[in-house]
């Protein structure tokens, strides 16, 4: 192996270890900077002994070990050594008595829940959530500050400050690093959930143009996604999550028509869809819904499903499709829900349904003016044979879409009303 | 990017499997590597092949198509099973493969062929959406 390999593959290894390594010293010196620093540290001393030595049995544990001793100096060189510091430094002589192997059993012993403790605290509700995303990318996903700045198209001043910013709020709110228990558990769990979703919908806005980086944060959502699907085994918001990403990734291959304009779920060719996403977003929907599931997620991820399900448009189960929106309307209210919900009974039980729910919510203040509103009441009143007022909604519809192609589409069906 | 992880046949797993305690021990190594790729967010899927005794091949010559029954020669170009992950590049492919416990009783080989992928169809007249994947 020339030097050049060899450090591609300590490269490797590191970027395997790093979130755990992490974690691990996050926990013990109460602080993700230093504990970042020291496994920058050991990984420049891994770079250098390795290259010599030849990689060792237990990588992450050699890692381990190293950051360890290093946390001791950098806490005993700490002038405003405090009790505290002390008791830690007492701590962390006892943890570097053990051989490599120990740490290495130790390792995965505490594995799961440290990396754990570290994305709960990283997505904690005090840190607003476009801090929380970008913190878990960092020490949990390991991108670049310049790549998460890319991928949000954002600047890297910007999120460097970001970053920075939730490290001392964290270190400010004196967080343990440990995973929550009993009720706060529920509330800070929505939270981690709800910035993996939204890594997951940055990625997803990406379009044909885009820094690559875009989409690779689909990639990044659904493996944090397995991740704590892998660490969080008894609970069905978690699968349920997964299962929404998995699914929705399947269509990725075939929602950008050939001029660039992305295409409706009718419209996509489903031969392009990713079959063994698609597999695997129905196995931890079947996981979620064996668990009992029934939040957003699931639900939202149910949703999916019926469409991940159907092998063409006209199979799809409809009726199904507005019994889930029945129940995602209660457990997730929201305008555009009740929308998606008229749309699903419409299509089930027929436009006189779809047109009974529309005239219910059109009221709602977040859909005045809401150009999708128009068009689905322009489609119902079409399909109820009722032209002239369906015209009058497709032209409504055009004029309130900011959308060039949406517009011409609408005027188009409004043409069609004779 | 996606990469299928070949474990390549021995003499041993063309006999199948034997419920042996040195069997056993090997299984739960391997549940142990399973369950850090799953933590890791990088296995897609994996399964076990039965010997090439149990398995077929239909070759291809013009219109022919010739049934051949298994076993099969040049077991060590045969595949006793498989995994699919999802990593960032074969060197992380590679330091996975280099962790895990040696699939086989004797000396044996894994190997790692990276998919095609969206980007590496451009040609295609209706591939919509290229390089975004």
């Amino acid at each position: 192996m020339t030097a050049g390999e060899t450090h591609q593959a300590i490269e490797a290894i590191f970027r395997i270890e790093r979130a755990r390594l992490i974690s691990g010293l996050a926990r013990l010196v109460r602080n993700v900077d230093l504990a970042e620093e020291l496994v920058q540290d050991a990984l420049v001393i891994a770079l250098s002994e390795w290259s010599r030595t030849g990689v060792p049995a237990n990588p992450g544990a050699w890692l381990m070990t190293v950051a360890k001793r290093r946390a001791i100096d950098a806490i005993r060189r700490d002038k405003m050594r405090e009790r505290k510091h002390e008791e830690i430094a007492r701590e962390l002589d006892g943890e570097c008595d053990r051989t490599a192997e120990g740490n290495e059993m130790a390792m995965n012993d505490d594995l799961g829940d440290e990396l754990l403790g570290l994305i709960f605290t990283a997505c904690h509700p005090i840190l607003s959530a476009d801090a929380r995303a970008a913190l878990t990318l960092r020490v949990i996903g390991g991108l670049t500050t310049d790549e998460i700045a890319r991928a949000f198209l954002s600047s890297e001043v910007t999120i460097a400050q970001r970053i920075v910013r939730a490290k001392r709020t964290i270190g400010k709110a004196g967080l343990s690093f440990e995973v929550p228990r009993g009720a706060e558990r529920a509330v800070r769990l929505s939270s981690v959930l709800e910035v993996i979703y939204l890594i997951f919908n940055e990625g997803y806005a990406a379009t044909a143009g885009d820094d690559l980086v875009r989409p690779g944060l689909c990639l990044e959502a659904q493996r944090l996604g397995r991740m704590l699907a892998g660490l969080m085994a008894e609970d069905a918001e978690v699968f349920g999550l997964l299962a929404l990403m998995e699914i929705q990734a399947s269509r990725l291959p075939a929602r950008i028509g050939p001029d660039g304009a992305l295409l409706t779920l009718t419209e996509q060719n489903r031969a392009r869809w990713d079959r063994l996403l698609i597999r695997r977003g129905l196995d931890a929907l079947a996981r979620a819904e064996a668990l009992g599931g029934d939040g957003p997620y699931v639900l939202q991820a149910a949703l999916a499903a019926c469409h991940a399900r159907a092998r063409s448009p006209a199979d799809t189960d409809w009726p199904r499709i507005a019994a889930l929106y029945d129940r995602l309307r209660a457990v997730m209210p929201s305008p555009v829900v009740d929308l998606n919900r008229a749309v699903a009974h419409s299509m089930a039980f027929g436009p006189e349904a779809g047109l009974r729910l529309v005239d219910e919510i059109a009221d709602a203040a977040a859909l005045r003016n809401y150009a999708p509103l128009s068009a689905a009441r322009g489609d119902f009143l079409f399909r109820a044979g009722r032209l002239a007022e369906a015209r009058a909604e497709f032209e409504a519809a055009a004029k309130l879409t900011r959308n060039a192609r949406e517009a011409a589409f609408l005027l188009a069906r409004a043409d069609a009303c004779g | 990017m996606r990469v299928m992880v070949l474990v390549k046949a021995t003499e041993d797993s063309e006999k199948g499997f034997l419920p042996t305690p040195e069997a056993k021990e090997a299984m739960e190594a391997m549940g142990k590597f399973n369950d850090e790729l799953r933590n890791a967010g990088i296995l897609l899927d994996a399964d076990g092949l039965k010997p090439s005794s149990q398995g077929k091949r239909v070759t291809f010559d013009g219109p022919r198509r010739t049934v051949i029954d298994g076993p099969f020669a040049e077991t060590r170009e045969l595949v006793a099973g498989f995994w699919l992950w999802e990593v960032k590049d074969m060197d992380e492919a590679v330091a996975w493969v280099k962790r895990c416990p040696n699939p086989m009783p004797g000396p044996s080989e894994i190997e790692i062929r990276p998919l095609y992928e969206m980007a590496d169809w451009q040609w295609e007249s209706d591939a919509g959406g290229h390089g975004n994947p």
